[in-house]
């Protein structure tokens, strides 16, 4: 039997599981990007504050996805199963991955450049999000990548517990008598399909806003 | 089999107060499935994971930087690989390969009876998913060098070979050293799913083992945490040693920890900057 069939026998089931794992590796993503926003420019800005806030990010990536899959029903009261806790363990990681990015990339822009802003009257708030943050986009997208594939590869560690989406398919193959490698090759596929997506949804961004890197290039 | 019907009905989790209970009792840290015996299989699993890795990618990444060969194709696959989730092609190899596989005695004390069928997936999964980061890494080091200082080198009459083991290498240390890190974070938290099947030991199987029987108020949910908190602590106890291996070995020109006064020291060389891409938690 071959993938597209096993697709189309079980259709209405997987798109739902392909939308549960769209949501729960994208909405970290943007969590992961609000949060540590302000949280990397305050490492860029106050330079003493960089190495605690790196290190506290980096330890927080060292904890193994399942562990933390396993702690959040406890913290937060949800249920083992619970679409949530994939949600908020992604959203740490996201902001622990993000966060070094962030401050990084703030402060790679070029002193001059701000330096010429505020002599053309911008106020220190103004220079951040217009100076400081357009410049940094490049560096902060290419953070955005990878923290949205290594999202979407960790959803599927949740199904190790039961929690459906995409990763389900994995467990079905696994379990049935016939075949089994079907559906695992069904869901590979999709995770793949489903990072490349990310990966380009974010490029495309990135690529909007940064309009004078294209007029750079044509000159 | 099926925890998650068990599961779906209810909320009723032991509480994580039964934690710290959990792993101070002694009998949890003794015996066949004790945390000290899952905890010796798991660094074994990790160990023989990441040594045939960086067999297989140091020197690979050394001559792909080196020479600048192959890049695109090497570099490309192994960034594939991180949009693949391990958990899917370990179900893979185990559905295809594990059939075939019909030894099924113990080996010494580090597969269970019955193991070997599945140890030989993990293991496979686990040594494909160490590559990406140490080849990445090394390749991305050594192409990072300052052209200038490989001229130099080239100029004081240095061979291909000796430039690449004599400066290239060296000044590639710190991002190898961070490219195996990742490997090994990512090769703990993956050898713990892999207990999701049977015969498997390693710290994971606490937590599958629990996850059957969740609301146990000794061998269920505590236990899972316990187990995984024990997971975390290996993470980053492994990461700190190799921190602490990397000060020792990478050479304090290298490193920036000793200042050259005239010429602006080698750290502030691309060589130094960030690791290409961490691994997945």
């Amino acid at each position: 039997m071959n993938i597209w069939d096993y697709f189309r026998g079980d259709q209405s089931e997987i798109l739902g599981w392909l939308r549960t794992t769209l949501w729960l590796a994208a909405v970290p993503v943007v969590v992961g990007l609000i949060i540590s926003l302000p949280v990397g420019w305050v490492a860029s800005r106050f330079r003493w504050t960089y190495p605690p806030l790196v290190s506290v990010a980096g330890l927080l990536y060292t904890v193994p996805s399942i562990v933390l899959f396993l702690v959040l029903p406890g913290i937060l009261g949800t249920g083992i199963l619970d679409p949530v806790n994939i949600a908020v363990a992604l959203s740490i990681y996201s902001v622990a991955l993000l966060v070094r990015v962030v401050a990084d990339g703030f402060s790679a822009v070029d002193e001059n450049l701000l330096q010429a802003a505020a002599a053309m009257g911008y106020t220190g708030a103004q220079r951040v999000v217009r100076v400081q943050l357009p410049l940094a986009v490049p560096v902060i997208g290419a953070g955005l990548r990878v923290a949205a594939v290594s999202n979407v590869s960790l959803v599927a560690v949740a199904s190790t517990l039961g929690v459906s989406q995409l990763g389900s398919l994995f467990t079905a193959g696994y379990n049935a008598t016939v075949n089994g490698s079907t559906p695992i090759l069904l869901g590979l596929v999709m995770f793949v399909l489903v990072a490349l997506v990310f990966d380009w949804v974010i490029l495309f961004g990135v690529r909007l806003a940064t309009p004078w890197r294209r007029a750079a290039a044509a000159r | 089999m099926s925890a998650s019907t068990i599961l779906a009905a209810g909320g009723d989790l032991p509480s994580l107060g039964k934690v710290p209970g959990w792993l101070t009792t002694a009998s949890h840290w003794w015996g066949e499935h004790g945390l000290l015996v899952s905890l010796r299989e798991h660094v074994a699993y990790t160990v023989v994971a990441v040594l045939v890795a960086a067999m297989i990618a140091l020197p690979l990444g050394l001559v792909i930087g080196h020479t600048g060969r192959g890049v695109v194709v090497v570099v490309g696959l192994a960034n594939g690989i991180r949009a693949v989730p391990a958990f899917g092609l370990l179900l893979l190899l185990v559905v295809t390969l594990t059939p075939k596989i019909h030894y099924g005695e113990a080996v010494s004390w580090l597969v269970h009876r019955g193991g070997v069928p599945y140890v030989v997936p993990v293991e496979i999964v686990l040594i494909v998913l160490a590559i990406p980061p140490i080849l990445t890494n090394s390749y991305a080091g050594v192409q990072n060098v300052d052209p200038a200082v490989r001229d130099a080198a080239r100029g004081m009459g240095m061979t291909g070979g000796e430039v690449l083991r004599r400066v290239e290498l060296p000044i590639a240390l710190p991002l190898i050293f961070s490219g195996v890190r990742s490997a090994v974070l990512q090769v703990i938290a993956t050898a713990t799913i892999a207990a999701f099947l049977p015969f498997l030991g390693g710290l994971g199987y606490l937590i599958f083992n629990g996850l059957q029987q969740i609301n146990d108020p000794d061998a269920g949910y505590p236990a899972m945490i316990g187990a995984g908190i024990v997971v975390a602590v290996l993470a980053v106890t492994s990461d700190v040693l190799l921190l602490g291996v990397q000060r020792l070995v990478v050479s304090p020109g290298v490193s920036g920890r000793f200042r050259v006064k005239a010429a602006p020291s080698l750290a502030s060389l691309p060589g130094k900057t960030m690791e290409v891409a961490p691994g997945e938690p």
